[in-house]
């Protein structure tokens, strides 16, 4: 019996031939999986066989099958980093696959910053069983116990005698392992990695740079049409939906091959070509139901504050109630933060072929087995007669609009029999977005005389997350559907509410806020840990300079931990700290300059971070001049990964903090382009030093998420630092700035 | 209908039978498959799209097709050839030197933006080898990027600068 360990269909094989990117399959009809080439059948493939996570070819590489998706973070050179380490190959005879569900092994969701800290275990298992199996081979091949055999770049040779040797690639090449997955082979020690904890350039970036990268925006199938959504510019509040009345159907009749495409509420044009289809969708008239029921910005917190909500006790040590009351210094104040939205620089974009018998989906999902799942349902299909395939967009930093727009493309593709590409304009990525949901906190907390912490409550109001997606919801005209308690609900994160304080009393009330008549939530990057951060270690903050503290003086004093000491004194020291209270010579002058650190985190590992900023008083903008961060995130794979992570949060948490908020009316959002929801430029953006404390030791855990908090936080600090005052909403917006400043001389 | 025009694109007159109306962007991806040009707002607000018209970026989202003819289109795909046509190099480069230094930075994250900084950043250094990081910041500042990466957009473009003063002719 013959395995075809053909690789699965390669996008860069299919793309030679003229940069015309154009994918093909057939949907799977074999018999027996055993039988099957690989690709053939419905996955995910059983993780329980190494054929799953790893095949050896005959020209001595190997393709490791990640279940985890690029999405420009670079987990997938840190990801072959460890499976290289285990199976004593390098950079260069390693290779990978896109994720598909008929190919890849579901190794859950590319979110949480998982990559590494829960795929990364998995994949050095598979591959430590992998190399366990080659030796077995090698050493009946070369007649020596499997002990006296060393591995060099996948040539097992013997000890002492390096003539006697055979390749990876002449033992298995291409033919199956047929060993069982049971994760108890042997791993290398620590102590003698040379691969993983090195600064491995990343294996993504050639073809970024040169052009020849494919991105899902590139990707196109023959016959295909191109799509748009039809939507009321900005999305209304959630479960008022878009209902259209009616449509003028003669309103795009002067376009070429425009047809509407109407299922449910759900609206769309396809076109042959792409300007056609652009044209027709802001030319076609649609009369919606109107909806008048959201907030608006004005009065989000006072709604959110007066909502019945549903209260969850997330924390409860000591009595906090006791303590604040006994305290000599008590710190108390109320935050605001906004809805933010993903807005990944390239709107989403899909393609999607659906037939009778099933269904093909390219997107840039971050989980291609739940969005299998969730096309079936829309597209009435079974499970498995849809095969989802991932291709990299823009970065997504969440749940941006991949699904929307992969369920768009599949029910246009299914209702014109043809394979449609759906490409999101700006407004619908902006305006249909399910956003990073508002936060409202109420934080106090206080001091002994020697400025112990003694005390630390934080109440926080916030709504959940989408369950079902857009597309999903007008097309079934789905009633609203959410939850207040249990995945997806958002509690408030108790690590970054005061957890990494020595605190005998803490209390966190988590007040979950029902989503409907907001605006549609999900997780945006380091899901509300920016708010929380904001809130929270202001408040630190607020009670190192009541008890006139060096700001990282009184954090040092008030932790135990020694991975959060590391990262707090390593940020402190990239930014050459030097102890004094906050605002010590507070200035009358246009521009004054201040200082912050701040801690932060998402899940388990550990950020801190140092800004250093210039406030206008006059014109009320804020400049971000430097900010450095640490992150400790136990053993970093490749500590170079790391380090652009650092940067790419600091810069997008400055962003987040000085600039971005979703502005909505009662009637919709109206931040709809880069002039209405503006992120930070090129010439505002601040330097960044990054720092990684190294733990080779410690379990690799998430470098994704973890000082995006910390920074929002620094750079609140650092305004008080420089003028006195404190910020308690951000975006710290020139308006804000202005209103603050006035309000303190009053 | 269709129009008949003809573009000059990196070097060659190339005939597209898209509308006159429709945007460059578009002629440049599905007539022409060309990858470096891509779409991320069709407002000229962000630079994903831009190309070089006789040697000055342009946004050709917004841009008919009829408007460039007669001009000179040079793409991401263009670019080596045109850095060895400016410095007289007897073929050209696999990578304008700004595409190697960010390689060489580990510059990009999604790298989807990176169409834009590639052909501003290329423009700057054909006008001026040394920017200064002030020259930098305003030339740059019509060119976003979500995943942060700036400060390496910044430091790739310096290293870009130095190894360019060391191919004169």
């Amino acid at each position: 019996m013959t395995i075809h360990n053909d690789l699965p269909f390669s996008r860069r094989d299919l793309l030679k031939g003229g940069g015309a990117l154009v994918v093909g399959f057939h949907l799977g009809g074999m018999a027996s999986p055993a039988l099957a080439a690989r690709g053939d059948v419905a996955g995910p493939p059983d993780p329980g066989v190494i054929d799953t996570w790893i095949a050896v070819h005959t020209d001595n590489t190997a393709t490791i099958y990640l279940g985890k998706g690029e999405f420009g973070q670079g987990n997938t050179t840190g990801l072959l980093q460890i499976a290289g380490e285990e199976l004593d190959l390098d950079m260069s005879q390693l290779k990978w696959v896109a994720l598909d569900t008929n190919v890849t092994p579901d190794q859950g969701a590319t979110t949480s910053s998982s990559s590494i800290h829960r795929g990364g275990p998995q994949v050095r298992a598979a591959a430590a069983e992998a190399r366990s199996a080659l030796l077995a081979l090698a050493s009946t091949r070369l007649g020596v116990q499997a002990g006296s055999l060393t591995v060099t770049k996948g040539v097992v040779s013997i000890d002492g005698h390096p003539a006697r040797s055979v390749t990876y690639g002449e033992l298995l090449g291409d033919k199956p392992f047929n060993v069982k997955f049971t994760g108890t082979a042997p791993q290398k020690p620590i102590g003698r990695y040379k691969l993983v904890g090195a600064r491995v350039p990343r294996v993504d970036i050639p073809e970024k740079a040169s052009g020849k990268y494919v991105h899902m925006q590139h990707l196109r199938m023959p016959d295909m049409l191109h799509g748009r959504v039809v939507r009321p510019r900005g999305q209304r509040a959630y479960g008022d939906g878009a209902k259209p009345l009616s449509i003028d159907e003669s309103s795009i009749a002067g376009i070429p091959g425009a047809r509407i495409v109407r299922k449910g509420d759900f609206v769309g044009v396809v076109a042959p070509e792409e300007w056609d289809a652009v044209k027709a969708a802001q030319a076609l008239k649609v009369k919606w139901r109107e909806s008048s029921t959201l907030p608006g910005n004005a009065d989000l917190f006072a709604r959110m504050r007066a909502a019945k909500t549903t209260d969850t006790v997330i924390a409860d040590w000591g009595d906090a109630a006791a303590a604040l009351a006994s305290a000599t210094h008590v710190a108390t104040a109320t935050y605001r933060c906004p809805y933010q939205s993903h807005a990944p620089f390239a709107p989403n974009c899909a393609l999607a072929d659906v037939g009778p018998d099933g269904a093909l989906v390219i997107s840039s999902t971050q989980d291609i087995y739940n969005s299998r799942a969730m096309l079936a349902v829309v597209l009435g299909l079974p499970v498995e007669k849809v095969r989802v395939q991932y291709c990299e967009g823009s970065g997504t930093f969440g749940r941006s609009c991949y699904e929307d727009a992969a369920q768009a493309a599949a029910v246009m593709s299914q209702a014109v029999g043809k394979p449609v590409r759906v490409q999101f304009m700006r407004w619908d990525e902006l305006g249909w977005d399910d956003y990073g949901p508002a936060h409202l906190a109420d934080v106090r907390a206080g001091v002994d005389a020697g400025g112990r912490l003694v005390a630390y409550e934080y109440h926080g109001w916030q709504h959940g997350w989408m369950i079902n997606e857009t597309t999903h919801e007008l097309v079934h005209a789905t009633p609203p559907k959410e939850l207040t308690s249990g995945p997806p609900s958002i509690p408030v994160n108790r690590m970054s509410t005061g957890s990494m304080y020595a605190v005998a009393n803490r209390r966190v009330v988590s007040h979950a806020v029902p989503m409907v008549g907001y605006l549609k939530g999900a997780p945006l990057r380091s899901p509300l840990d920016l708010s929380f951060a904001f809130a929270s270690e202001q408040t630190i903050d607020e009670l190192a300079f009541a008890v006139k503290m060096d700001a990282l003086e009184f954090r040092l004093s008030n932790i135990g931990d020694a991975r959060w000491l590391g990262v707090l004194n390593a940020a402190a020291a990239a930014a050459q700290w030097r102890p004094r209270v906050a605002a010590p010579s507070l200035s009358h002058a246009e521009i004054v300059s201040g200082r912050g650190i701040a801690l932060g985190t998402h899940h388990v590992s550990y950020g801190a971070a140092v800004a250093e900023i210039e406030v206008n008083r006059r014109t009320g903008e804020i400049v971000a001049k430097r900010v450095c961060g640490a992150l400790d995130a136990g053993q970093a794979i490749n500590p170079a990964l790391v380090e652009n992570q650092i940067i790419g949060q600091m810069i997008q948490a400055t962003s987040r903090t000085l600039k971005e908020e979703v502005r909505f009316e009662p009637t919709g959002v109206t931040s709809l382009d880069w002039s209405s929801y503006p992120v930070l430029r090129f010439a505002e953006h601040p330097e960044v030093i990054p720092v990684v404390v190294q733990r080779l030791d410690e379990p690799s855990t998430g470098a994704g998420e973890e000082v995006m908090g910390a920074t929002a936080a620094a750079i609140a600090n650092a305004f008080f630092d420089a003028t006195g005052v404190r910020l308690r909403q951000y975006p710290m917006t020139p308006e804000r700035v202005k209103a603050a400043l006035a309000a303190a001389r009053t | 209908m269709a129009d008949e025009l003809k573009i000059k694109v990196n070097g060659e007159m190339r005939p597209v039978t898209a509308s006159a109306d429709t945007p460059l962007l578009y002629v440049l991806t599905n007539e022409l498959r060309l990858q470096g040009p891509r779409f991320g707002c069709g407002l000229a607000q962000c630079g994903s799209c831009s190309v070089l018209a006789d040697g000055k970026e342009i946004r050709s989202c917004v841009t008919p097709v009829a408007n460039v003819v007669g001009k000179s289109i040079t793409t991401l795909e263009g670019l080596p050839a045109i850095y060895a046509q400016q410095k007289g190099l007897a073929r050209a480069p696999a990578l304008h030197p700004l595409q190697q230094a960010f390689i060489d930075v580990q510059a990009m994250h999604c790298g989807y933006c990176y169409n834009g900084m590639t052909i501003k950043g290329s423009e700057l250094l054909a006008q001026n080898p040394k920017p200064s990081e002030a020259e930098i910041r305003a030339h740059m500042n019509g060119h976003l990027c979500r995943c942060g990466t700036y400060p390496r957009v910044m430091q790739a473009i310096k290293l870009a600068g130095n190894t360019m003063a060391g191919e004169q002719r």
